[in-house]
């Protein structure tokens, strides 16, 4: 009979990977999650979708010149996401095209791009781990450089959090008092890009958006209130993060989905169960109050 | 008397059409004017013009106040209610002039801040979701946070476009006491009763003005009729406008 040391504990004692892994999500949650919240309320959910394909050229061009290097795929990932992001909202404010259609447009030439660029030179083995990433073979320097975006991450956010809220609630009032609106806006754009370049390295590209939206997602069913949200994402991202690799270490299931299933199952579970806004308070209302 | 605004043949609008056409005058200190007319009259737009998000496309404006001291009130169905963030917070922003970014909210604030929540008759309601008010709940939320900016120059768009006669007097008393406090204030409303009753100068715009001055003159039937037809007038096809051509 397994313990629950044999299942919860062991696998990260005994293999330094799986430790790795875990600092790897740890740092990712706390970078992603955040964002993911924001892109919700700013009901750009699907943005960050679009915006992580439109990823891949960058990368598989770092990946031509450099095969798997990291600051290569990192600088090309940022470079083509950067560029996507800037030009869909160029295009979408010079033209009568809004910005959800300028999007799909340049994330689908992106990807298909991407695909083609990385088969050009490598095997579907390359492929396939660009586009659902290696979160069991994080080296150091990776390791370091997700920590690094997810401390850019929080302390961005901290400067821009008034701005980026305001923008979201009542954007007329914040232009009339303040010039901050769009710059916050630029930055805020800027990290998600970050943050899902980060989440590519250790979900590929395809699925780094998966730990962003997702927890963010279920933390709305639980909490009424911004700040307790954005804590229970970054929770409900490890949380994720944890179950996903134990799933993948015992059932011998490749990690990055098993990640990105267990924050599905969490969310399935909020959907349900989440007392703000979730289907209990819609088929259980209970009995109503006095006031 | 000193002007708080002045409108240099004014015009505003948007992709070349005017929404508001050649207005000229001069809003003087301490003024508590209303704006009435017919929809798609410009009232909202010379709002935005006043606050700098709209720039002109011929004429100008001189300000006699600073932008720091103009606070505006754009229409309850410009903000987005299902945000969460608590009334707290949202009465908060108005102290944004003085914190900014990163300025410390401290002692000082949070009293200021609770007694403007307290004025606006909300106490108790601070830690309540935005998206939980009535919409007569969520206007006195906002005109607390009017309260905060402590502006010189107020400019109200519909600011009791549906609520009850109760919240209306309650909201009319504040804007009383800011008129007594010597602030000018610039009201888009429809209801003429209200605008007779409280406001002693009116300007009615149906893009170009039609009348301003004392309310009594300005609302006058003939005037009214004809603020309605010029409001009808609205063509695709326009030609270049020569008037007052520079």
């Amino acid at each position: 009979m397994e313990t629950l040391y044999d299942i919860f504990i062991a696998p990260f004692a005994e293999f330094e990977f799986m430790r790795r892994a875990l600092v790897g999500v740890l740092a990712l949650s706390f970078g992603a999650a955040p964002i993911g919240v924001f892109l919700m309320l700013r009901r750009m959910s699907l943005t960050g979708d679009a915006m992580q394909h439109a990823i891949l050229p960058g990368a598989a061009l770092g990946f031509l010149i450099a095969g798997f290097d990291l600051f290569a795929m990192t600088l090309g990932g940022i470079l083509a996401g950067s560029a996507v992001a800037i030009g869909a909202g160029v295009v979408a404010r010079a033209t009568e095209l809004k910005e959800d259609a300028s999007l799909a447009a340049f994330y689908l030439v992106s990807l298909a791009l991407g695909v083609l660029i990385v088969s050009v030179r490598g095997s579907n083995v390359d492929l396939l781990h660009i586009l659902f990433g290696s979160v069991l073979a994080l080296d150091d320097a990776t390791l370091i450089l997700l920590a690094a975006f997810a401390t850019v991450t929080l302390g961005a956010l901290a400067v821009i959090w008034r701005p980026l809220v305001l923008e979201c609630v009542d954007p007329g009032f914040l232009r009339s008092v303040s010039r901050t609106g769009a710059p916050s806006h630029i930055v805020f754009l800027a990290l998600v890009v970050l943050n899902l370049v980060g989440g590519f390295h250790a979900l590929g590209t395809l699925l780094a958006v998966g730990i962003m939206m997702l927890p963010a997602i279920a933390a709305r069913f639980w909490a009424a209130d911004l700040t307790r949200m954005i804590v229970l994402s970054v929770v409900l991202a490890f949380v994720s993060g944890v179950g996903g690799l134990l799933v993948s270490y015992h059932f011998a299931a490749p990690s990055g989905p098993a990640i990105i299933l267990v924050a599905g199952v969490i969310y399935a579970g909020s959907l349900a169960l989440g007392p703000v806004g979730g289907l209990r308070r819609r088929f259980v209302p209970g009995r109503h109050l006095e006031a | 008397m000193t002007a708080a605004l002045r409108f240099r043949d004014l015009t505003l609008g948007y992709d070349r059409h005017p929404a508001v056409h050649h207005l000229d005058g001069a809003v003087a200190d301490g003024a508590l004017l209303a704006l009435v007319g017919p929809n798609g009259a410009g009232k909202s737009t010379l709002l935005k013009g006043i606050v700098g998000l709209l720039r002109p496309l011929a004429g100008a404006i001189d300000h006699g106040v600073a932008p720091s001291e103009v606070a505006y009130l754009p229409q309850i169905a410009e903000i987005d209610r299902s945000f969460p963030i608590s009334v707290y917070d949202l009465v908060a922003m108005g102290l944004w002039r003085r914190a900014g970014l990163g300025g410390r909210i401290g002692k000082s604030e949070r009293d200021t801040i609770e007694r403007a929540i307290a004025t606006v008759g909300l106490p108790g309601f601070e830690g309540r979701a935005i998206g939980t008010l009535s919409g007569g709940q969520m206007q006195r939320a906002l005109f607390a946070r009017l309260l905060l900016q402590d502006a010189k120059l107020i400019l109200l768009d519909e600011p009791f476009a549906s609520l009850d006669a109760g919240t209306v007097a309650d909201l009319l008393d504040l804007i009383r006491r800011w008129h007594a406090e010597a602030r000018t204030i610039i009201a888009v409303l429809h209801d003429y009763e209200v605008v007779r009753q409280r406001f002693p100068e009116t300007l009615l715009l149906a893009r170009s003005p039609v009348a301003w001055g004392p309310t009594g003159e300005v609302l006058r039937p003939e005037n009214l009729l004809r603020a309605r037809r010029m409001c009808e007038a609205f063509d695709d096809h326009a030609a270049v406008c020569e008037e007052h051509a520079a």
